[in-house]
């Protein structure tokens, strides 16, 4: 059962090793899953049109001839496309020649601007300015208040006054003129594109304030809207930026690279959480990872490194090296795991998985059932579940409100399991502490428990 | 930490075997009971009956909810109002629905959305044009599915489902009708569905409102109030965010525009205990119902989760009932909605959907997978900022909109 999980780990690719040349067919079936995982991911369709056709004319003839592993390659290929287009140059705050510079933010209800406005105000406080937040959102109730206790938690001053947003902006760049501010962040209420009167409201903002850095915040999680709110922004105000807000959740994110795509502007900032502390700049190489479905490795490893005890993480390596892992330990290992969040989730970041295994679906209901099954049992039973006879399964099964075929699958497949860790590639990977990490930019970043050792 | 990493991919290879044969043979057990999957318990129509007493899981794990709360209702809004007759409605529903019915009251989706009149819509402008229906035609069905936020699996579904269609002769070869039967389609996915939001026949109605950040929770409970004050209910907010800065002020804020009572807490506060209070508040002083507003969230963080199982079960004590669990959800969300969908379903049995933001230029198709792998029904769709800005969901008004 693990062989055909190791084997699908290449999911697509799989029949194409050995080939010394990949023919436009298999470019052609290649692209189509990668569609797939684009469309998947929220890229926006006129984005995917672009990018595959880019990769086919790339991935096309001779550039593969020369390849070892012409599938390594097309992967290689998508990966580098991605990571282009949504990094080229890296975003470089330049300051105004003359103070203050100001930051005008902009984009539709409930994208994160508020938020990303005190985020960033620490941020400048961080490089070492004074800046003045501007609270020009009159629209939704108690939004300068927001603005407000989020400036008193960053310790930034926030302006505002009951006029209209036009004034407040101007106000507000004048007052940090006066009191000597270096950085001016003006936050408008959230608006949709089709709302003209409002679009000609932020314009005027725009115009009153000429803000040095216009920044567009966009929810990771958007669809295909994306593309049109970002185009219809930046028609009204010229964007200098963009800001990607929610991207802790598990979104692929695919608007960011639609974003960027279209406005042809970086992404300037990501917001990791719901902290002030949770904001930093973009890492396109990252996210394209995430978007393509390759596997988030980075966030599973922070992820762990936050949630998971390392001291209880050694022990289970040491237990499972010595072959000595028991139903203690595992009951153990999984309260560590679920630390890490919904396990679908985590799974979802594990590398090279292909589409069945992603979409198998961990049920997290099933995890509960696992352990009250473990918690029935007795020291003894789960020390040495080979003595776990009929009359136990029963016993073990009404105690944890379940069945004993539940009992029966749980003791089999760990069994399957302890089987699995003294095989020789399972023994091979874990035997080494800190092994290489074999993430070649582009290439199978899958733990094949084939490939002994390539995990780092 | 590389260590933690091999953990945690065995680990997650052991549990994904057996997660899939417990998966596999709940599935069948599913398509026997043809209950869809995902939807854990139904709720039985509360026609007048008692309502379904909930298990209290592990006793005493909760302590009684210590009074948290702090009273701020309107000033003068408890003496002022005059006693208003309690309009009983025919069966459990929303005020809208009423309205919507009287020909009073909020518009209908589709004024508000500016219907084409038109059959094919913008987005199928090419289709029209094709006058044969090849794979092409097909094709652009689906781009204009995926456009909206349908997403590959369902859009695949259905328009798998148009080719057997056509095929069986069942629907002509012209796009005309093409396009009409896909309509038809999708409409008929919210068949049976039960709209209407329920209210408990003895003890105070509580609605929860979840969801992930930004989605317009609050919003949407402002507007619920103030379609419930026209109706001459009396509704209780609890203002159980009580994590985002100035969330209370916002609720507040709505509470007098609608002239609803609210129930705060100190920030920081135990939203179980605020909205706890909040029922206690709506019960002693006869409300009909307690809207509850919870802190926006992301599913993928375990311990906010948790959080709010524990606030339903609280929210749920006698004298509140929780008749409602309404998942808010954004309708520029991309395929994540689905995800959202199943967590929230998952960690606080969600009962229904509200859609905002559909007055934008996003199509919400999201809620197509939602309604066919979840079960959810949409019960409510947000147009706008406004008090008024709430309609009842129309799977056919929808369906236009889609395709614009």
């Amino acid at each position: 059962m693990f062989e055909t999980l190791t084997d699908r780990f290449d999911g697509i690719f799989t029949r194409l090793r050995g080939r010394g040349r990949l023919g436009d067919a298999e470019v052609a079936e290649v692209l189509r899953e990668i569609r797939v995982a684009l469309l998947e991911a929220d890229v926006s369709l006129e984005v995917v049109r672009d990018l595959i056709e880019r990769i086919r004319l790339r991935c096309s003839g001779a550039e593969l001839s020369k390849s070892l592993t012409p599938s390594q390659q097309v992967i290689k290929v998508v990966n580098e496309e991605l990571t282009a287009t949504l990094g080229g140059e890296a975003f470089r705050l330049a300051y105004a020649s003359r103070p203050p510079t100001v930051v005008l933010l902009a984009g539709l209800q409930g994208s994160g601007k508020t938020t990303a406005a005190a985020k960033l105000a620490r941020w400048f406080k961080q490089q070492g300015r004074h800046p003045l937040l501007v609270g020009a959102d009159l629209q939704r109730p108690a939004a300068v208040e927001q603005l407000r206790v989020l400036g008193r938690t960053v310790g930034a001053a926030v302006f505002s006054e009951p006029s209209d947003p036009v004034e407040v902006a101007r106000h507000g760049v004048a007052e940090a003129e006066r009191v000597g501010r270096d950085v001016v962040i003006v936050d408008t209420a959230g608006r949709l594109t089709i709302d003209e009167a409002l679009m000609d409201e932020v314009r005027r903002v725009s115009e009153a304030v000429k803000p040095d850095y216009t920044f567009l915040v966009v929810d990771a999680m958007t669809g295909q809207d994306a593309v049109r709110t970002a185009r219809a922004f930046h028609d009204t105000l010229a964007l200098d930026g963009v800001v990607l807000t929610k991207i802790d959740g598990d979104a692929r994110g695919g608007a960011a690279l639609s974003v960027k795509q279209v406005v042809g502007r970086p992404i300037a900032f990501v917001s990791t959480g719901e902290r002030p502390e949770d904001f930093e700049t973009f890492h396109p190489d990252r996210m394209a990872s995430r978007i393509l479905g390759m596997g988030d490795v980075l966030t599973l490893i922070e992820r762990a490194e936050q949630e998971y005890d390392e001291d209880v993480a050694a022990k289970a390596m040491d237990r499972l090296r010595s072959g000595r892992f028991t139903l203690e330990d595992f009951h153990e290992q999984l309260q560590q795991m679920k630390r890490m969040g919904p396990l679908s989730s985590v799974l979802g970041m594990l590398p090279g998985m292909p589409k069945e295994v992603r979409n198998a679906q961990i049920d997290d209901r099933d995890v509960t059932r696992i352990e009250a099954i473990i918690r029935s049992m007795t020291a003894a039973e789960r020390e040495d579940p080979a003595m776990i006879n009929g009359s136990r399964r029963s016993r073990i099964a009404s105690g944890s409100g379940t069945t004993t075929t539940d009992v029966n699958n749980l003791l089999r497949q760990f069994k399957e399991m302890q089987r699995l860790i003294r095989t020789p590639a399972m023994a091979g990977m874990l035997a080494r502490p800190g092994g290489r990490k074999q993430k070649k930019r582009g290439g199978r970043v899958t733990p094949s428990l084939k490939d002994a050792g390539s995990l780092n | 930490m590389t260590v933690v990493l091999v953990v945690v991919i065995v680990l997650l290879l052991v549990l994904l075997s057996a997660g899939t044969v417990v998966t596999v043979r709940r599935r069948q057990a599913d398509a026997d009971g043809a209950a869809p999957a995902g939807l854990r318990r139904r709720r039985a129509p509360e026609a007048g009956a008692e309502p379904p007493s909930r298990p209290t899981g592990v006793a005493g794990a909760e302590p009684g909810a210590p009074p948290a709360g702090e009273v701020v209702g309107p000033p003068g809004s408890e003496a002022a109002r005059p006693e208003a007759p309690v309009r009983e409605a025919a069966e459990p529903g929303a005020a809208l629905a009423e309205e919507a019915a009287a020909g009073a009251g909020p518009p209908r989706l589709r004024d508000r959305l500016g219907r084409a009149r038109d059959l094919f819509g913008s987005s199928l402008a090419g289709l029209r044009s094709r006058g044969r229906v090849d794979e092409a035609a097909f094709e652009d069905l689906e781009e204009a599915l995926l456009l909206a936020d349908v997403g590959l699996p369902t859009a695949g579904r259905l328009l798998d489902a148009l080719r057997e269609q056509v095929r069986a002769g069942q629907v002509e070869d012209s796009p005309d009708a093409m396009v009409a039967a896909l309509r038809a389609d999708i409409a008929g996915l919210f068949d049976g569905e039960d709209r209407s939001l329920g209210r408990a026949a003895e003890g105070t109605t509580v609605w929860l409102f979840v969801g992930v950040n930004g989605v317009g929770k609050t919003t949407t409970i402002g507007k619920l109030a103030a379609a419930e004050a026209r109706a001459g209910r009396r509704v209780v907010l609890a203002a159980g965010d009580t994590f985002r800065a100035a969330a209370g002020e916002q609720l507040e804020l709505w509470a007098e525009r609608s002239g609803a009572g609210i129930v705060r807490g100190a920030e920081g506060a135990d939203p179980s205990s605020v909205i706890f209070d909040a029922v206690q508040h709506a019960a002693a002083r006869g409300a009909d119902l307690v809207l509850a507003d919870t802190a926006g969230r992301l599913h993928t963080k375990v311990n906010l989760m948790d959080e709010l199982a524990k606030v339903r079960r609280i929210a749920d004590r006698p004298p509140g009932h929780v008749s409602e669990v309404l998942l808010v959800l954004d309708a520029t969300t991309g395929q994540n909605g689905l995800v959202q969908a199943r967590q929230f379903a998952e960690a606080v049995d969600v009962t229904g959907v509200v859609l905002t933001k559909l007055d934008g230029t996003a199509k919400g198709g999201i809620v197509l997978a939602i309604r066919a792998e979840l079960g959810l029904p949409i019960k409510l769709v947000g147009l706008g900022e406004g008090a008024a800005d709430l309609v009842a969901f129309d799977p056919e008004d929808f369906v236009s909109a889609l395709f614009e």
